[in-house]
This record gives C-alpha cells, structure tokens and sequence, in this order.
C-alpha cells in the first residue's frame, strides 16, 4: 500500500512540475514558445524556483514527519523547536548591519542563526534526552530568538530595512536564484538523509519513551539526530525563502492514513508530498492576481494552514484523531 | 546470579535491595504503594541507572551489556503502556523486532507470527488499536514483547486494568511463557494473584527487601500485618487462595484518653 502511494506522488510530481514551468504571470505555450524570452523565463526563473519549492517541501514534509514521530503528536510542526526563529534571526541581523545586500551573506547569516539555534537546544536539553524537557527547551529558544528578533526589527537604523525585513519574513520563493538552490539543496537532502536515519528510533516511540529505550533507543542519539536533521531542512529552508509555515504539519496528517502510520513509513510520502503541495502553493501565488506583486508563499500557506489546523483541533475535541 | 539486583540502592527509593530471578520462573514483586517496586522493575529493566550497586543479566553487570542486546533479551511492558499512533495489531507486534535490527525477513515474520499465535490475536491483526477491547489491547501489547522474543518478560501491574477472565487469561500466557524456559518478572499489587500463580515473591516497603522466597513464606499472614499493617489471612487451598482482610490496625491514639 505504501509502495502504491509513494508512486502515485512520484507520477503527480512528474505531472506537476513541467506544467507549473508553463504557468505564471506569461504563460508559456509548450508547442508555440517565443523562443528567446521563454527560455530564460524557464531556465533562470521559473526552473530555479520550482527546484527551491521541491527541496524545500520534501525537508519540510520530512522533518514535519520526524517531530510528529518524536512528539507523538499530530499538532507537531518543525518549528516548534526553534530552529526557525534562530535562522530569522540571523537574517534579520543580515538587514540589520546592512550585510544582507552583499550575494551570500542572508543565507549565511540565517545558517549561522540556525546552528546557533541548535546548539543552544543541545546545550539545555542534553544529558537526560526527556521528550518533555527538549520541548520545552526549544519553546525556550523560540520565544527567546522571537525576542531578539522583535528587538532587532524595533531598533532598525532605516524605515526601508524595516520594510525589507517585514517583507523577506513572510516567506517566499519569487526571485530566487540557482544560488539558492546550491544553498539550499545539499543541507535539505542531508537533513532528509538524518531524518530518514532516526526512523526506526521514531518508530519505538511509538510506545512511549520508556519501552523505546527498553526496545534499545538512546534517547540523547534520537535527539542530535533529530535537532541535527530538522536543524539543516529548517535552517537552509528559511536561509533562502523566509519562514514557511504549516508545510511540516499538514502534509504528515494528510499522509498518514495512506501509510500503515509508523513514523518511519511517512517519511518519504510526507516529504513527496510536501514538494508537492509547495510547487503548487507557489504556482498559485504566482498566477493569483493581485495588484502590488505577487501573493506571498509564507501567507498563502497561512491562510490555508489555519483553517485546517482548526479543523484538526475540532476533531481531535471529538476524539478522533489517533 | 544470573538476572536480577545486586544490593541496589536509588536514592530516595530503593536502599540496598537485591533480587534473584530464575528462567522458567514467575518472581512477583509486591509490596505497599511507594514501595519502590516500579523503580526496581526499572533498575533490572536496565532502564533505570541505580546510584550504588548494580543490575545483573546472565552473570554480568546490566551496565556492561550493549543497548542492542539488552533490548533483545529483556522484553519490559511498562505500566501505562502507550500507542501513540492508531497502527494495526500487526504493525504494533512488529515493533517488538526493533532490537533485532538487520535480521532475515523470514525470521522477523516468524517471531511476529509465533506472537500472534501466542496471544490468540489471528483474527484482530488487521484491526487498528483503538478498535481494541482492553483485554484486545493488553493482549496485543504482551505479544509486541514476546515478538523481541527476549530470555526475560518484565511487566508493569500487567493485570492493572483488566477484568477478572482477561487477567487470568493474561495470568495463563505469562505462564506458558515461563514454561517455555523464559524468566518472567511480575510488579503485582494483588496479593492473592502472587500468591497463587508466582514461584517466588520479593516484598518490598519503604525501600527495602521485608521477605523473600516461596509466596507461602513471603506473603505470610504475619508478613501481610507488618508490611500492609493490616490484619488478614489466606483462605482456601494452595492455588485457589483467597485474601480475607481485617479491619486496618486501630490509630495509634487513644482518643477516649484525651477527653
């Protein structure tokens, strides 16, 4: 049954990715292009971003799939461990000191902020490796880098940093570049490659933290590979496109009762299925009308994440989510 | 010694306790509430570092044994036992091969099978978990960690939430087990159940060792007074006792005296 699903998502990737080249503010006409404008419309903007938008939605399908595992919660999203806010951060100080004009060193920063992210996480979760600690310590970093954040935003030397931080914060992949594809790749891919790691271990926690350690889990290895595997999809995930919400909690949900739910059978659904539902959340941004520049991915995604996140809630209220 | 505790002691909950289990044996641990029985089952589990003393398996320490073979010869069912995830019967028994990591496939499906042969659950092992009876559930959880297949079964009050033909039933499996040469250690709160179905008894309160041995000797009517502080007496023939209590010891203060 899994195997059917996986190559469903494989052909609906297939399907989906040379049509979402074609659309956009000029559609192009596959049997009629206008040779010399389509071309680099293709190559130089539209191939990059469907790239970004596929890498970025399978490491945040994936690490979603990993943090449910862990947590043994379905309300589970990659950002809850701070990882995120740490890479805004580091972003916004990037704007901050001016730095961010110059090729390279937005990213840079927002890595930077990443691993510092992560390092602080390990440093307050270590030596015990108790799931309810880890979360709290990464509530800790989040609410801790949103801090810094707001401080940095608030004391913005220029009106017109201030906008461009508001602006980039909101997340989204228009005029990005193959430089943020080399950015970005390597890390999500080995992100995956941890995540994709830490299955079996996600799997004992299926019966609680004390029979996984009786089933040989080490709690302190599950949780570096875990802060390790989320940390790079994450990190590289807002380095090059902002804060991407509600990627890594909704794909896994939709996923799981395709597979037999082992955490570790939704890995690689929940991260076809996350490139997915990017590549057509940003074609959707792109053709939407709206006057002023396109829709923001970061938002779209928002307004679609709420109302299914309230959703969730309602039926978990009725008992039925498991 | 070849399974058990060797002079534990956990801070605050155990002092110097140790306990010798047998294979082919059912050792029950019992013992007032805040004993330390739990914290004791955790400590043999290996799950569990004790601050002095240690836990022992197969005549070395617990500590020395890798993580990987610990998990294959100890099966531990905790005591809330929990699923996070509504898998079938199947996919849960599975996850009792964990430890056995790159195993052949047909080994795996075998233990898997033997586990469900074991725990009667053929027809339920398509169905999701939260469509389970409690007897269903407990069922499939005790086949997850016979599917280790592991030398030693530790249990958790495994009849804590079970009615009385489903913890006889349960009681029945875990003696099959111990027929089958595996070691199985019993937390009981029920005394009468220790008392009928386990081969040796280890009686704990505050901390530390009270009696050990045969159930006759261990679960004694005087042991039951002191420890429970609570007058009672076993009725009926070996095997089928039952527990009659009395009326908890009077309060230690005279209260006629002071008016």
């Amino acid at each position: 049954m899994n195997l059917r699903f996986v190559l469903l998502l494989v052909l609906a990737l297939v399907v989906a990715v040379p049509l979402s080249l074609l659309a956009g503010r000029v559609w192009i006409n596959p049997f009629a292009p206008e040779l010399h404008s389509a071309s680099v419309i293709l190559l130089q903007l539209r191939l990059p971003r469907a790239v970004l938008a596929l890498v970025l939605g399978a490491g945040l399908g994936a690490a979603g799939a990993a943090m449910q595992g862990y947590l043994r919660n379905p309300l589970a999203d990659p950002g809850l461990f701070g990882i995120a806010p740490g890479a805004a951060l580091g972003a916004v100080l990037s704007f901050w000191t001016g730095y961010a004009s110059a090729p390279w060193m937005l990213p840079l920063f927002a890595l930077i902020g990443a691993g510092g992210a992560m390092a602080l996480l390990a440093l307050i979760a270590g030596r015990g490796g108790g799931v309810a600690l880890f979360t709290l310590a990464g509530l800790m970093v989040s609410s801790l880098a949103g801090a810094l954040m707001s401080l940095a935003i608030s004391l913005t030397p220029s009106p017109f940093a201030m906008s461009e931080i508001v602006t980039w914060m909101m997340g989204s992949l228009a005029d990005r570049s193959w430089r943020e594809v080399w950015i970005a790749t390597p890390l999500t891919l080995a992100g995956i490659g941890v995540i994709l790691a830490a299955g079996r271990d996600l799997d004992a926690m299926t019966l609680g933290e004390m029979a996984a350690r009786s089933l040989g889990v080490e709690p302190l290895r599950l949780q570096a590979l875990l802060i390790l595997g989320v940390g790079l999809v994450v990190g590289s995930g807002v380095a090059v496109a902002g804060i991407i919400g509600f990627v890594g909690l909704m794909v896994p949900h939709l996923v799981r009762p395709m597979t037999d739910r082992k955490p570790s059978s939704l890995i690689v659904p929940s991260a076809l299925a996350g490139a997915l539902l990017l590549l057509v959340a940003d074609c959707i941004c792109r053709i939407m009308p709206l006057s002023g520049g396109e829709l923001r991915l970061g938002i779209a995604l928002s307004l679609l994440g709420a109302p299914f996140f309230l959703r969730l809630l309602l039926k978990m209220r009725r008992g039925m989510v498991a | 010694m070849s399974f058990g505790a060797d002079n534990v002691t956990v801070a605050g909950r155990l002092d110097g306790v140790s306990l010798n289990c047998r294979r082919g044996m059912i050792t029950a641990i019992c013992g007032p509430n805040g004993a330390g029985k739990s914290t004791l089952l955790s400590v043999i589990a290996g799950l569990l570092k004790p601050d002095a003393g240690r836990a022992v398996m197969g005549g070395r320490a617990l500590a020395a044994v890798s993580l990987a073979q610990r998990a294959q010869w100890i099966g531990y069912l905790p005591q809330t036992p929990e699923v996070a995830w509504d898998v079938s019967v199947e996919v849960l028994i599975s996850l009792g091969r964990l430890p056995w990591r790159g195993a052949p496939a047909a080994e795996t499906q075998d233990a898997i099978e033997d586990a469900i042969a074991a725990m009667d659950l053929q027809e339920l092992r398509h169905r999701p978990v939260s469509t389970l009876s409690g007897g269903e559930r407990a069922r499939a959880l005790m086949a997850r960690v016979l599917a280790t297949q592991p030398g030693w079964l530790l249990a958790d009050e495994p009849f804590a939430n079970l009615d009385l033909a489903h913890g006889a039933a349960l009681m029945h499996r875990f003696r099959q087990q111990a027929r089958a040469g595996r070691g199985v250690v019993l937390v009981l709160h029920d005394l009468a159940t220790a008392m009928n179905h386990a081969d040796q008894v280890l009686v704990l309160a505050k901390g530390r060792v009270e009696a050990e041995g045969p159930p006759e000797m261990a679960l004694s009517r005087e042991v039951i007074t002191r420890v429970w502080n609570c007058p009672a007496h076993w009725l009926g023939d070996p095997g089928e006792r039952a527990l009659s209590i009395g009326a908890p010891a009077p309060l230690a203060v005279d209260f006629r005296q002071q008016f």
